[in-house]
Parts: structure tokens; C-alpha cells; sequence
């Protein structure tokens, strides 16, 4: 699984944050996303696809 | 509880994709249909007063998923066609066109209408933003130089006018309360909100409702305020709220009260389920019925009616979310902000304009509320959980 995020849709609402904590985290300084691991393992995948589906600005696409 | 064998999903926009996609997601190999009526495919909406209305996005990046994701999905999206009538005995849906859809579980995902002024209709150079089009039409009037009135000062009425002034309109927003998003934001943050309008020199013509509009050869001229004060126009944006998208369901015999009256699984009937903006559900954590339009619970509550029509029995208890962005200000507020809450600086700097707010009535935390702080926003997120999660003791 790779993910990619598009900064630019970023809304720093931080949704996927609180669905994939270990994927995602937000910037100290405008909350915009930070992607922590882009190839994250198989364990952590159904965490990843729900951060992806909760995030309001599409800003999360995942590439199986 | 087997799965239903056919689904139907009536509206196409944010919380009935998310409703298809969810079905999907869980394992639902059954039919879905899905009643649409606007011609466009499933289109975002939070950026429509923003980025598509300033031109920084063309229209397409609003779009919620590409032509090759839909069709991925196999359900049998019915766009341009509008649900007249719903038999919820034998959960069959009519439309504009004739069409007759059944199916075992329907899904009503309609949204809301804005509202609008007597007189407006008819109007030219008045607008309302709700859909896509709505958002082209106003974008087509947005010339530099124009007189932009704005009538309503909640969420989407402020958005408006950040954005319009952005593009170099002359600017007018007005409405009722004493300041931008003073009912959703409190007194505190709505004079610092009035505060950045100014400076960006917005006019603010607040506490004073509209009697009406004034026009010239079918041509709005201007706003007519209660206190005999007219706002001269060239173009009128009207964003007094809107009402939930229910008139189709009068005689279904649905409980209608400022939306679908559902329980706390979101279950209007058997069978029949509601979400987003059109769904008035039981909130346990709360203790009453709520109805939330915000893009977030489009997707949340979308999710969770997915999980309920196939068996599983879970009460959907979502924190509010909701974000605005206006001039360089980002909000993020998590919770609820009661007009009358305590409300204290838990991070920042109010003067920096970088701060955290808690709020908070009878000593629980109910909401926080983030300026250009979006990060240490959520992570005090946790404190709105946790007091939602303490049974409160009523005397």
C-alpha cells in the first residue's frame, strides 16, 4: 500500500490523525498533514483506508 | 439480521456516496441505486464558497471521486432525476421522471434548500450557494468593483464575503446578530471575526434584520434593512440558512420535525434510514435530537447508517466537527459552543490571533474552538470526548 497526500487539498482538520496515528500527524504550525510512513504495513492498512474515507478534503489517495 | 438485497440511496451528493462506498467497504455485494437530482456527478461542498467561487479551483477539482471510482463501485447512479415520493411499507421511491425504485433499505441522503427572502424570486443579481451551479452563476457576477451585499451572517454568508472581498468587490455583510458566526462561534469570537472583516475592509452592517428587497426592471437595486436603511446593491448573496429537503416526504408518514426524525441507529422506519444534513437523529451522548450540517458528519454518519443496514447495532455518537477558512483565519471547532459557555485560552495568543479556546458550561468541557491552530485544536479534542462520555447526573 503507498499513500499519497495532496497538501495543497489539506484542510487540517486532522481526521486522519485520530484514524491512523501512526501514519499521519499534522504540521505544529498550520495543521496541514504529515505523512509519517507512505508505505505503511498490512496491519496498520484498514486504519490508513478509513483515514483516507473520513478525510473531508479528499486530500489522502492510497495506491494498493 | 441478513443483508437487504437491493439498496437504495436517495441524494448523490457528499453523505449518500459516502453511504455507497461504505456498503462496499464493509463487504455489501447486493444492488445499490442511487437518486440524484442534479445532473453532476457527486461534487464536494465546503470548497464551492471558497476556492471555486475565487476561481482558484476549476470547477472538476470539486468533483468527490473520478469517473473510473464510481463505476468501480457498481451501484446504478439515477442523476437529474428528483425523488418525489417515498412508500415506506413497501420502501419504493418515485421520481420526477416516473421512475419506480425499490428496494429492502432505503437511505434518504437529500440535504437541505437554502432558504430565501420574499421577493427574491424573479430577482435578477440575487443568489443563493448551495449546489455547483449556484456557485457558477454567483463566480460569473464577482467583478472587481462591484457592490456585493451578503444577507445572513452565519458560517457560509462570512465565507462569502472573505472571499468576494478577496476578489476586490465592495463588500457589505448583514444580518440579525451582532457579529459574524456570533451563534455558532459566541460573542468572543464573533467580534474578533468582525474585527478581521474590517481590516480587510468588509462593511458590517449587523443587528438589523432585512424587510425586504429593492429592485429596478427586474433588477435587484439593494437591501432593504428593519431599520429603514438601504444597502445599495449590484449583486445580493442570500445565506440566511437552509431548511432540510423534506417536502418530498409529506405524505409518507415519516415523523418530519426540522428533518427526519430518526432513533439513535439513524432509523426513520423500518427499513429506512436517514444521514446527513437531512437526518434529525437521537445522539446519546447528548440526549436529544440533533441535526448536523457539517461536511464531516456527512461522512461519518454515512458510514455508521452503512454498518446499521447490515446488522450492526451501534448508537452513531459523533463529536460536531466543522472548519472555516476567512481572509488568513482557519477555524477549527470540535464540540459544541454554547452561547453562554465559560470560555477560557487553554493555548496562543488571542492578540497573535494563534490561539486554542475551551469552552465550557457548568464546569464540562462542551466544545474547543482553534485559530491558526488547527494541530493543537484536535489533540484538546480529547477533553470534548471524554466530557460526552460522562454520564451527566440530573437532579
Amino acid at each position: 500500500m503507498k499513500v499519497l497526500i495532496d497538501e495543497e487539498k489539506c484542510v487540517a482538520a486532522g481526521q486522519c490523525v485520530n484514524a491512523s496515528p501512526d501514519v499521519f500527524d499534522q504540521r505544529e504550525e498550520d495543521g496541514i498533514v504529515v505523512l509519517l510512513n507512505e508505505n505503511p504495513s498490512a496491519e496498520l492498512a484498514d486504519d490508513v483506508r478509513n483515514a483516507a474515507a473520513v478525510c473531508p478534503a479528499l486530500a489522502i489517495r492510497i495506491a494498493e | 439480521m441478513t443483508a437487504p438485497g437491493r439498496v437504495l440511496v436517495v441524494g448523490a451528493s457528499a453523505s449518500g456516496l459516502t453511504t455507497v462506498e461504505s456498503l462496499r467497504r464493509k463487504g455489501y455485494t447486493g444492488e445499490i441505486a442511487v437518486i440524484g437530482d442534479e445532473p453532476h456527478a457527486p461534487y464536494d461542498r465546503p470548497p464551492l464558497s471558497k476556492q471555486v467561487l475565487s476561481g482558484a479551483w476549476e470547477p472538476q477539482r470539486a468533483t468527490l471521486r473520478t469517473e473510473e471510482i464510481l463505476s468501480g463501485l457498481a451501484a446504478d447512479f439515477v442523476l437529474g432525476d428528483e425523488a418525489v415520493a417515498l412508500d415506506p411499507a413497501a420502501r419504493t421511491v418515485r421520481t420526477a421522471s416516473g421512475r419506480e425504485l425499490s428496494a429492502d433499505a432505503v437511505v434518504l441522503a437529500t440535504g437541505v434548500r437554502p432558504r430565501i427572502l420574499p421577493g427574491q424570486q424573479g430577482l435578477a443579481g440575487v443568489y443563493v450557494l448551495r449546489g455547483l451551479d449556484d456557485a457558477l452563476a454567483l463566480k460569473a457576477e464577482l467583478r472587481p468593483g462591484a457592490r456585493l451585499v451578503v444577507v445572513g451572517e452565519g458560517v457560509l454568508g462570512s465565507e462569502i464575503a472573505a472571499t468576494a472581498r478577496t476578489l476586490g468587490l465592495e463588500v457589505t455583510l448583514t444580518g440579525p446578530l451582532s457579529a459574524p458566526m456570533a451563534l455558532q462561534v459566541g460573542p468572543m469570537v464573533g467580534g474578533l471575526l468582525a474585527e478581521l472583516h474590517q481590516e480587510h475592509g468588509v462593511r458590517l452592517r449587523l443587528g438589523a434584520g432585512v424587510a425586504g428587497l429593492s429592485g429596478r426592471d427586474g433588477r435587484v437595486t439593494g437591501v432593504e434593512l428593519s431599520t429603514g436603511e438601504t444597502l445599495a446593491a449590484d449583486v445580493v448573496v442570500v445565506a440566511i440558512g437552509a431548511s432540510p429537503a423534506t417536502e418530498w416526504l409529506a405524505d409518507s408518514g415519516l415523523t418530519l420535525d426540522n428533518g427526519v426524525v430518526c432513533d439513535s441507529r439513524c432509523r426513520a422506519a423500518d427499513g429506512i434510514y436517514a444521514v446527513g444534513d437531512v437526518a434529525r437523529f437521537h445522539h446519546e451522548g447528548y440526549g436529544r435530537l440533533m441535526r448536523l450540517e457539517n461536511r464531516t458528519n456527512a461522512t461519518e454518519q454515512a458510514a455508521a447508517v452503512a454498518g446499521v443496514v447490515l446488522g450492526e447495532d451501534r448508537p452513531y455518537v459523533p463529536v460536531p466537527y466543522f472548519w472555516t477558512d476567512q481572509f488568513e483565519a482557519k477555524l477549527q471547532v470540535h464540540g459544541l459552543l454554547p452561547a453562554d459557555a465559560d470560555v477560557e485560552v487553554v493555548e496562543g495568543d488571542v492578540a497573535a490571533r494563534r490561539f486554542v479556546l475551551r469552552y465550557a458550561s457548568e464546569g464540562a468541557v462542551t466544545g474547543v474552538l482553534g485559530w491558526n491552530m488547527p494541530k493543537q485544536t484536535r489533540l484538546r479534542r480529547q477533553e470534548v470526548v471524554d466530557a460526552l462520555h460522562t454520564p451527566v447526573s440530573t437532579p
